[in-house]
C-alpha cells in the first residue's frame, strides 16, 4: 500500500471511530460521585473476638488448604495447561 | 439551593457528627439531620483523585470535615513515615479541615503497618518520643492536633503513671488537644477494672476538642473477667451514654461523634444515634 | 525496674501465634496477659483480610472463602502493607499467587489479581480531561502519523495467556457469556469515577502499548499491522475516544 492509500485508510479508520464515540451521557456534579466505594477502607475498629484469625497456626496439610473445591469456579479449573479441555468450562461457570 | 461558594468551617461545632461512609453519601445530602459535621478517616482520601476525593469535595462544601488519621503510628519506636506525613500534608492542605486528631497507639514497625492501633507502656520515655512526633506533625501541617485516648485490653509491667497523666503531660509538653473517646474510657476501664469516672474526673477536660462515641462487643479473658472489644459495630450502650452524661456535665458541650465501622447500617440507625447525642448534648446547654 | 516491652518482639509475637506474648504485658491483677495479647492479633489478622477480601473478589470466587481467607492469613504475614493506605494493599499478591503451592494448577489466577489490582488504582487515579474526539478527526493525516498521545492516568493495559476478562465478567455479571480458552488483553478504563474493563481487539494492546510509550501514531499502528495482519484501528481507537483515555495529543514535529 502506497503511503497516500495508507493516509487514506487511516483517515477513514479515524473517522468510523470518532463516529462510533455517541457523546457519552456526562452525569454532572454530584450525581456522578453516587456510587459504592471499590478499594478497601482504613479505619479504626478492632476485629471481634479473640480468638479466629489472629491465632490459627498456618497449616499447609490442614483443612482450610483442602478446601480448594469449594470455589465456585472450580470448573475453569484447566489441568494440562492453557490448550486444556474446552468442557469444562462449557458447564455451569459460575455468574 | 443553598449557597453553593465554598465556605471554610472553622471549627466543629459542639453538635452530633458521624463518621463518613459512602454508602451513605446521597442520604447526608438528602438530609442529614440531626448531623452537623463529617469525620473522614485521612487515609481513605489518600488517593489521587476518582470518586473518594470527589465526593470528600461535595461534603466539604457542606460541612465541617474532621480528618482522624489512623496510620500515622505516633508512639511508634521508628522515625514517623516522611512519605505519610507528605501525604497527610498534601490532604489537610487542600481540604483544611475544621480539626486533625490521630491516636496515642502504634501500627507501623520497620516498614510493615500492621493496621491496629498497638499499645504503649506509660514510661517517661514513651512521653518524650510520642511528644516528639506530635511537634513533628503540628509543625508539619501547621496546626493543632488532637490525640485519641485508646481502648486497651492489657497493661504493661513498666509503666510508670496512668494514662491520664501520660495524655495530660503530652498535652502540656505539645499543646496538641485532646479527643476523649467515651466508649474508649469505658472500655479500658472495664478490661482494666477501674472506675470510670474517676478516669473523667482525672482527665484534662478543657484540653477535649472532640469526643467519640462508639459501640463495643464482649468477651472474656483466660480469668472468665470481662474483656470488651472496640468492634464500632452496633449501638452505644446505656452505661457509655451515662459516662457521656458525667463528662459533658464537666466539660460542658463538645463536638460529639459516633463511629460505626463494622457491620455499618442504614442512614436512619446512624441518624438516629445522633439524634440520642443531640438530645444530651441539649440537656446539658439547657 | 520492671523490663521493657520493645516493639520488635510485639511485632514477632503478634504475627506469630506459635510465638508466647512479651512477658511485660499484663492482665489486672498482675498476671500474663494471654488472651488479651490475642485480641491485638487478631485485630491485625481480621483487618488485612478483610482489606484483602475486599481487594480481590473475583481471585475469593474463584477459590471459594474458607480457602482465600486461609491463603491471607500466609499472604498477610509475608506481605504485610508497607503503607498505611490501605486502598492500594496487595500489590505482591500476583506474585505470590504465581508462588503459593495450592494454588499452582491455576494458572491464570496471578492475572485476575493483577486485573482487580489495576481496577483499583484506576479508580484512584488522578482525573483528567480527556480530549474531544473530534479533535483527532481534525488533524491532517500526515501529521496525526507523527502525533504523539497522553494517556489517562486511570488507563491500565493489561496483556494475558488466558481469558482473563471473561473469567472476570463470568464472576461479576448475571448473563456473561461463556469462556473460551483464549489469551485476551484488557484495557482498564475510567470513562467517569468507575472503572471498567474493556476487551482488546487483536492487535489492540500492542498498539496501546507502544503509543505508551511515547511512540508515534503511525510507528504504533506499524507494530500492531505487523503483530495482526488485519489490526482493526477503528475498533481499537474508538474504544480510546469513548473511554475518555486520551488525554493531550502531541502533534508537532519530534526528531
Amino acid at each position: 500500500m502506497s503511503n497516500h492509500m495508507k493516509a487514506l485508510a487511516v483517515a477513514g479508520a479515524v473517522a468510523a471511530a470518532v463516529a462510533s464515540t455517541a457523546a457519552p451521557a456526562q452525569a454532572g456534579g454530584k450525581e456522578k460521585c453516587y456510587g459504592v466505594a471499590l478499594a478497601g477502607q482504613n479505619d479504626c475498629k478492632a476485629g471481634p473476638g479473640t480468638t479466629c484469625a489472629g491465632t490459627s497456626k498456618v497449616d499447609y496439610q490442614g483443612n482450610a488448604f483442602k478446601a480448594v473445591p469449594a470455589g465456585t469456579c472450580l470448573s475453569i479449573e484447566l489441568p494440562g495447561g492453557r490448550k486444556g479441555s474446552l468442557e469444562a468450562l462449557d458447564r455451569d461457570v459460575p455468574a | 439551593m443553598l449557597d453553593m461558594s465554598p465556605h471554610p468551617f472553622e471549627n466543629l461545632p459542639n453538635r452530633p457528627g458521624v463518621g463518613y461512609k459512602p454508602q451513605h453519601f446521597s442520604d447526608i445530602l438528602k438530609d442529614a439531620r440531626p448531623v452537623e459535621w463529617l469525620e473522614i478517616h485521612a487515609e481513605n482520601y489518600m488517593g489521587d483523585g476518582g470518586r473518594p476525593i470527589a465526593q470528600l469535595k461535595h461534603l466539604a462544601e457542606r460541612f465541617p470535615i474532621s480528618v482522624h488519621g489512623v496510620g500515622l503510628s505516633i508512639g511508634g519506636e521508628s522515625p514517623l513515615d516522611p512519605d505519610h506525613l507528605a501525604r497527610l500534608k498534601h490532604l489537610v492542605g487542600w481540604l483544611n479541615p475544621a480539626s486533625f486528631s490521630e491516636h496515642l497507639a502504634w501500627s507501623t514497625h520497620e516498614s510493615a503497618f500492621l493496621n491496629d492501633l498497638l499499645p504503649l507502656p506509660y514510661t517517661l520515655e514513651t512521653v518524650a518520643r510520642v511528644s516528639q512526633h506530635i511537634d513533628q506533625v503540628q509543625e508539619t501541617l501547621g496546626r493543632q492536633m488532637l490525640l485519641e485516648n485508646p481502648s486497651s485490653y492489657l497493661a504493661f509491667a513498666e509503666s510508670e503513671m496512668t494514662e491520664t497523666e501520660f495524655l495530660r503531660e503530652v498535652s502540656n509538653r505539645t499543646g496538641c488537644g485532646l479527643l476523649l473517646d467515651v466508649n474508649n474510657v469505658f472500655i479500658s476501664a472495664t478490661n482494666q477494672q477501674t472506675d470510670p469516672c474517676s478516669y473523667i474526673d482525672d482527665f484534662p477536660l478543657e484540653n477535649v476538642g472532640e469526643i467519640h462515641l462508639g459501640g463495643h462487643d464482649e468477651d472474656h479473658d483466660d480469668m472468665g473477667a470481662p474483656l470488651l472489644i472496640d468492634s464500632h459495630g452496633r449501638e452505644v450502650v446505656d452505661p457509655v451514654w451515662a459516662l457521656l452524661d458525667y463528662t459533658l456535665a464537666k466539660s460542658g458541650p463538645r463536638p460529639t461523634l459516633i463511629e460505626w465501622d463494622t457491620d455499618v447500617p442504614d442512614w436512619p440507625v446512624l441518624a438516629a444515634e445522633a439524634r440520642r447525642a443531640a438530645d444530651h448534648l441539649e440537656q446539658i446547654s439547657a | 525496674m520492671a523490663a521493657k516491652t520493645d516493639q520488635n518482639g510485639f511485632v514477632a509475637a503478634l504475627l506469630n501465634p506459635d510465638c508466647p506474648a512479651p512477658p511485660t504485658l499484663r492482665d489486672p491483677q498482675g498476671g500474663p496477659a494471654g488472651k488479651r495479647f490475642d485480641v491485638y492479633r487478631n485485630n491485625v489478622a481480621v483487618s488485612l483480610t478483610e482489606a484483602l477480601q475486599v481487594a480481590f473478589p473475583v481471585v475469593q470466587k474463584l477459590v471459594g472463602a474458607e480457602f482465600f481467607k486461609a491463603m491471607t492469613g500466609v499472604f498477610l504475614r509475608q506481605h504485610p502493607p508497607k503503607s498505611p493506605v490501605l486502598m492500594l494493599y496487595g500489590s505482591d499478591m500476583p506474585s505470590f499467587l504465581a508462588n503459593f503451592e495450592p494454588v499452582s494448577h491455576l494458572a491464570y489466577l496471578p492475572d485476575i489479581a493483577r486485573l482487580e489490582l489495576a481496577l483499583r488504582q484506576s479508580y484512584n487515579a488522578e482525573d483528567q480531561n480527556p480530549i474531544n474526539p473530534n479533535a483527532l478527526q481534525s488533524l491532517a493525516a500526515d501529521r496525526l502519523m507523527v502525533a504523539r498521545f497522553s494517556f489517562a492516568p486511570a488507563v491500565r493495559l493489561l496483556q494475558s495467556e488466558w481469558p482473563i476478562h471473561s473469567i472476570w465478567r463470568a464472576n461479576t455479571e448475571a448473563d456473561a457469556p461463556e469462556i473460551t480458552i483464549a489469551s485476551e488483553d484488557v484495557l482498564v478504563v475510567r470513562p467517569e469515577l468507575d472503572p471498567v474493563p474493556v476487551l482488546l481487539p487483536d492487535g489492540g494492546a500492542r498498539f496501546i502499548a507502544a503509543l505508551q510509550e511515547k511512540s508515534s501514531f503511525g510507528h504504533a499502528l506499524e507494530k500492531a499491522s505487523a503483530e495482526v495482519e488485519d489490526f482493526d484501528l477503528t475498533a481499537t481507537l474508538g474504544l480510546l475516544l469513548a473511554n475518555g483515555a486520551i488525554t493531550e495529543i502531541h502533534d508537532e514535529e519530534i526528531r
